[in-house]
């Protein structure tokens, strides 16, 4: 059974592929769904409850939510792909490089690796943050350093693994170069795991955006950001609950599709990494 | 044992000092000047000089880390810009109360997350084993600070039975632990379950039931105790997480704690108190790990013979 028909019989994989196309799609035509300009304020109408007018209500300025709630997914998106791109570079370049080089360097490369991984991530991205400053392109900086470890892992694992093998061996023995022995032998055997990884990241992607930006240290006002957008709700959060609560639903949904594709391509990509990744 | 443990409490040292080493030089590479985002654009050039001479920034940068090292050695982490209070006294003042929610949540996690991760195995496939995996999906997906704020519109607004945030008493610290704990009980029930379903299959396990051990000793006597180390090591992996998380929950529910310190520090830009805070996680980091390492021995024995 090939791994498209073991990913469709995984109906739960299948709701969050749905979900995923209905984010992209509302951060790709977010001006033509939004019903009204996300930066717009009224301050007449401050805090509006859920109604006719204002779907999901307005905030404290008296901005639409479900429009800030659309353009949302665009900062969430953009910085949950631009970081994964960031993790798998920096990740295959430093796990092919340890795994060809080997010795002492892979040893203290992946000993550093190991108190990476371990260390509370939120940690790490904090310290990051305070040393490039807020900011959206400091957050996905932050992001994408923090998934390097992982990939890295990953990366240098199969290098290592595939090295032995007696097609690699043949191929280097007629003379193919490092870069084209990676290309052709080592990356196609690897794309299975680094797909099934980036997909789980971007949920963890997504989440630590949203948290650096609630804390103030991510994606800077007045960009519609979902972390922000729960941020400034908690200031009215006992006079207007909606206001901090609905945007969470949106981090919730978004970082649950992305989970659930991920753990639906991992049974359909490569069962052995159950419980693994 | 003795031997193990002093080993391990002397290999933390050079990573300490390596984690001392790598705050300092990503400071130290700051875009900018530390200094001058310290004092603001229009500070006088005689103020930036004097605060420069005062950090000690104008020495070389070897020469600073090896006396922050120095005076590391002898309990002095310097002075928070800020707070103008030397930094281990700001840190005494709130790693009590992090340790306190930090516990506290890992002990919901770990009790919770257990429970429902047997109860799963033990009836795969039932009600309550779908209900408890959907349930971990949602947990891992909710970001806390957003669940925090849920939980105080319930129990604060709505049901007005627990504090809205602060410290002090039992109430203050139910609704943050129990924040705090979720994303763990989703990890640690979602862990057991398969440590557990894993070690039922195994040929010891038919023995027993073969012989007739009742159930319960089955599940207490074998299953438990051999499913119990992949998930300790989870449970160790996870304290460091909830180091992390408490950043999030002490903000929402204005916990007063390092995580919040933290956050304050590194607005303020005041450096040498984020350095001082990032070296409390991290020598916390290391101390759990070398416990769950230690809990190994107690729990296998093969662990023990071999170290």
């Amino acid at each position: 059974m090939g791994a498209w028909a073991r990913f469709r019989r995984n109906r739960l994989a299948l709701i969050g592929l749905a979900l995923i196309v209905v984010l992209a799609i509302s951060a790709a035509l977010a001006p033509w769904l939004a019903p009204y300009d996300p930066a717009r304020q009224s301050l007449i109408e401050k805090r509006a409850k859920p109604g006719a007018k204002y779907l999901l209500g307005a905030d404290e300025f008296g901005r639409d939510i479900l429009s800030r709630v659309i353009y949302g997914s665009r900062v969430a998106l953009l910085v949950g792909v631009l970081s994964v791109t960031i993790a798998l570079v920096g990740g295959l370049l430093m796990g092919t490089t340890a795994g060809y080089a080997g010795g002492w360097f892979d040893a203290v490369l992946m000993r550093g690796i190991d108190i990476l991984l371990a260390f509370p991530y939120l940690l790490l991205a904090l310290a990051i943050v305070a040393v490039l400053g807020p900011g959206a392109l400091n957050t996905t900086i932050a992001v994408g350093i923090w998934g390097v470890p992982a990939v890295t892992r990953i990366v240098r694992g199969s290098v290592l693994a595939l090295r032995e093998t007696e097609y690699v061996g043949a191929a280097r023995a007629l003379g193919a170069p490092a870069p084209a022995l990676l290309r052709r032998h080592i990356l196609p055997n690897i794309v299975p795991s680094l797909v099934v990884y980036a997909t789980l990241f971007m949920a963890n992607a997504i989440l630590l955006e949203a948290a650096l930006s609630f804390l103030g240290l991510g994606v800077q006002p007045p960009t519609a950001s979902w972390g922000l957008m729960v941020s400034t709700g908690r200031d009215v959060l006992l006079v207007a609950p909606h206001v901090a609560t609905v945007p969470g639903l949106a981090i919730m949904v978004a970082v649950l599709a992305f989970n659930l594709v991920g753990d639906g391509l991992r049974d359909a990509l490569d069962p052995r990494l159950r419980g693994a990744v | 044992m003795l031997t193990f443990v002093v080993r391990r409490l002397l290999l933390a040292v050079p990573v300490l000092l390596g984690v001392v080493f790598v705050v300092m030089l990503t400071i130290d590479l700051l875009p900018g000047d530390a200094v001058t985002l310290m004092l603001g654009e229009h500070a006088t050039q005689d103020a930036v000089g004097k605060l420069r001479e005062h950090l000690g920034l104008d020495q070389p940068f070897l020469v600073r880390y090896l006396d922050y090292v120095g005076r590391l050695a002898r309990g002095d982490l310097g002075r928070s810009i800020q707070q103008n209070r030397p930094v281990a006294s700001e840190l005494a003042d709130t790693w009590p109360a992090t340790l306190q929610l930090t516990v506290a949540a890992l002990l919901i996690a770990a009790a919770v997350g257990m429970a429902a991760g047997v109860a799963s195995a033990v009836w795969p496939n039932s009600l309550f084993d779908d209900l408890a995996r959907l349930g971990s999906l949602f947990g891992l997906s909710m970001p806390i600070f957003w669940t925090g704020l849920v939980l105080i519109v319930i129990f604060s607004l709505w049901l007005n039975w627990l504090p809205v945030g602060g410290a002090g008493s039992l109430p203050h610290l139910v609704l943050p632990a129990v924040t705090l704990a979720l994303p763990s009980v989703a990890m640690i029930a979602r862990m057991t379950r398969s440590a557990v379903l894993d070690v039922l299959r195994e040929d010891y396990v038919r023995t027993a039931r073969a012989k007739g051990v009742s159930e319960v000793w089955v599940l207490g006597r074998h299953a438990l105790r051999n499913a119990f180390i992949p998930i300790l090591t989870l449970i160790g992996l996870q304290s460091g997480q909830l180091m992390g998380g408490a950043v999030l929950t002490e903000t929402v529910f204005a916990w007063p704690g390092l995580g919040r310190l933290m956050v304050k520090a590194i607005f303020a830009r005041d450096y040498i108190l984020l350095q001082g805070a990032v070296l409390v996680f991290a020598l916390a980091f290391v101390v759990i790990n070398l416990l769950v390492d230690l809990s190994y021995g107690l729990l296998d024995p093969r662990v023990g013979r071999q170290g």
